[in-house]
């Protein structure tokens, strides 16, 4: 640890041993020793018990449900971050500080309030919920309802991933396009999509694997039925340490799956980010 | 004329970007148009480009009026300042963007982007990424793309501005033998007067938005139409008043006079080739002395006036603080808004130029 601190050479602000002690304890204390647990109290369960567990149907569904929705709460997330981040990123207008500002606001707002919110506003009696009601669509206690929570504490990751890129794309490559003869369309599939490509599938992912495991926002408005389909994987591990006899190996051998789920699309992300860094790069 | 503007005006806000300016370009010709930074002479450009829509004027290319033809149909050819180069894009795929975008055929694609491939001179480098290649080298790759799809008018905007000092000028005589080469009409824009001079035919000099003056480099340095021409050409020196100068005394009090370091000859009491022309000289002192590389620029202090001459590494030594004669040759006098030339009336028929 020493070697490597000196190997830097000289550097302005000295204490490489205490910061590296400090993040090292930290990332111990906070990430790695809670999501080791995870894994030891799943492993308490034999295999057979675990597959058995995981493969109910309820807690099948609940995965179906919560990757679903949050699929497509991160699909829409992605249409419309890229529409917001270009609004604040390519024109100047009154309270453009403002909204780029409140794109944070679902970052910051307790989840509760944002779902208790939206559950009063698209329940049957709330004045959106009314509304979608006349055209036959029912919002709230629906999977509907699910991915409107999950676009709601989702978007954030797509725009700030993609406007910092935007930013830093010149406007004399579109400019460069348009004087070659193409289209204002072709401008943006062939010049500008390849450039917040990789940024895209960032936000994309965090939203996704933001929205798959999200508790908050997204118990009020879902209505937790099993029979409507609307249980999500965060609120079943809820109802294992709830209920009377507390399940807690249950509830980690859900959580389990959760993380590997995280795992996988954190490495993807990596991987896919790698592989455009190389592309344009020595 | 092939190239036309006629009377273009553009404000931002309250800022005159181009008043009133109307030129013509000939077919073939390679032309600078020059002018410090923030005198409107980008945006005179984009105007012709179409990236920028004049209040008012027209645009006339081969004789047709384009004003109303959008940026990406006009068939102009553009190289941006930071050549603005498809980084997601390898080097073949950025040249042949034009010619996909026109729907050409596969195979004319092909031979189009070689044939540009080898006019550049980067074959073996096709794959490449824009990030993988030196500064000169995007250039080229930018001047390549631009020209494939056959415009009719190249532009290219301050061409050399993102290029260190020492490729430049490669760089500058490679981009005037292609332009010749490929035989397109060129317009270019640049801060850097020796870079006018050294490659364009026509150069068209912007100030504050107006048009200061158009013509060849010689016509501009020997025949300067206003004080910021006289100025801005050649490393000049303005004088207010000349009423003390020996064999200038035609000229009144209070007219502005330019004065450039080739006017002024200066000279040691000994040196035998002047001495005649003694008679004509004022004294001076040694002021200043800076090394140019190949020359040196001697500030002398005349009176009250300091003057700037070139001198020849090959004469002999100088020192700050030496006492010169100081023999101005020529001057420029600014009357009715013209630039007039005057010569020292003392010199008779002795032209210096000539020594």
């Amino acid at each position: 640890m020493k070697k490597a601190g000196k190997g830097k050479g000289k550097v302005v602000i000295p204490g490489f041993g205490m910061t590296m002690g400090i993040t090292v304890s930290m990332l111990s204390l906070l990430i790695l020793i809670p999501l080791a647990s995870v894994m030891a109290y799943s492993f308490k369960m034999s295999l057979p018990e675990f597959a058995e567990l995981v493969t109910r149907p309820n807690i099948v569904q609940a995965f179906i449900t919560s990757i679903l929705c949050a699929f497509i709460a991160a699909v829409i997330n992605s249409v419309f971050g890229v529409i917001i981040a270009w609004v604040l990123v390519r024109y100047e207008f009154f309270g453009k500080r403002l909204i780029d500002g409140m794109i944070e606001l679902p970052f910051a707002l307790p989840t509760a309030v944002a779902g208790i919110t939206l559950t009063k506003m698209y329940s049957d009696n709330g004045f959106l919920g009314k509304a979608f009601e006349r055209i036959g669509i029912e919002v709230a206690y629906t999977k509907i309802g699910i991915v409107i929570a999950m676009v709601f504490i989702g978007i954030p990751f797509v725009v700030r991933a993609i406007q910092p890129v935007l930013e830093k794309l010149p406007r004399s490559c579109e400019e460069a396009g348009l004087m070659l003869g193409a289209s204002r369309s072709v401008v943006f599939r062939k010049i500008i999509f390849p450039e917040i490509m990789p940024p895209l599938l960032t936000g994309f992912g965090l939203a996704l694997a933001r929205g798959i495991g999200e508790y908050g926002s997204v118990i009020y408005i879902s209505g937790n039925s099993e029979k409507n389909k609307t249980q999500v994987v965060s609120y079943i591990i809820m109802q294992k340490l709830n209920s009377g006899n507390v399940d807690y190996e249950g509830a980690a051998a859900i959580a389990l799956i959760l993380l590997i789920i995280s795992f996988v699309m954190l490495f993807v992300i990596n991987v896919i980010q790698h592989v455009a860094s190389k592309r344009t790069s020595a | 004329m092939y190239v036309e503007m006629k009377g273009i005006c553009k404000k931002f806000g309250n800022y005159d970007a181009a008043r009133d300016i109307s030129f013509g370009i000939e077919k073939g010709k390679l032309a600078a148009i020059l002018g410090p930074s923030g005198s409107g002479k980008t945006t005179i450009l984009r105007i012709l480009a179409g990236l920028e829509t004049q209040d008012k004027g027209d645009i006339i290319v081969e004789g047709k009026v384009i004003n109303d033809i959008p940026a990406s149909k006009r068939g102009i050819g553009f190289v941006f300042q930071n050549y603005a180069l498809f980084r997601y894009m390898t080097v073949y795929d950025n040249i042949a963007f034009g010619l996909k975008v026109q729907k050409a055929g596969k195979e004319k694609i092909d031979e189009r982007v070689r044939e540009m491939i080898s006019l550049i001179g980067l074959e073996g480098l096709e794959k490449r990424y824009p990030d993988q290649l030196s500064g000169g080298q995007r250039q080229r790759v930018a001047f390549a793309r631009a020209i494939a799809p056959n415009p009719q008018l190249l532009l290219l905007d301050e061409p050399f501005a993102a290029i260190d000092a020492k490729v430049r000028k490669e760089l500058r005589s490679w981009l005037k033998e292609m332009i010749q080469k490929v035989g397109i009409t060129s317009i270019f824009v640049t801060h850097d007067q020796e870079e006018a001079v050294e490659v364009a035919d026509d150069i068209i000099i912007i100030n504050e938005g107006n048009l200061e003056q158009i013509g060849t480099p010689s016509e501009i340095y020997k025949h300067p139409q206003t004080p910021f021409v006289a100025k801005f050409i050649g490393s000049s020196t303005v004088l207010e008043d000349l009423s003390g100068f020996k064999g200038f005394e035609e000229i009144g009090k209070g007219k502005k006079v330019i004065v450039r370091p080739e006017f002024v000859e200066a000279f040691k009491s000994d040196n035998k080739k002047f001495h005649d022309l003694i008679p004509a000289a004022e004294e001076g002192v040694i002021e200043k002395i800076e090394f140019r590389g190949s020359y040196l620029e001697v500030t002398l202090k005349v009176g009250d006036v300091s003057l700037i001459t070139n001198r020849s590494l090959e004469r002999r030594n100088i020192s700050i603080g030496e006492k010169m004669y100081v023999l101005l040759h020529r001057i420029y006098v600014f009357e009715d808004g013209t630039a007039k030339r005057y010569k020292n009336s003392l010199l008779k028929d002795v032209d210096i130029e000539l020594m």
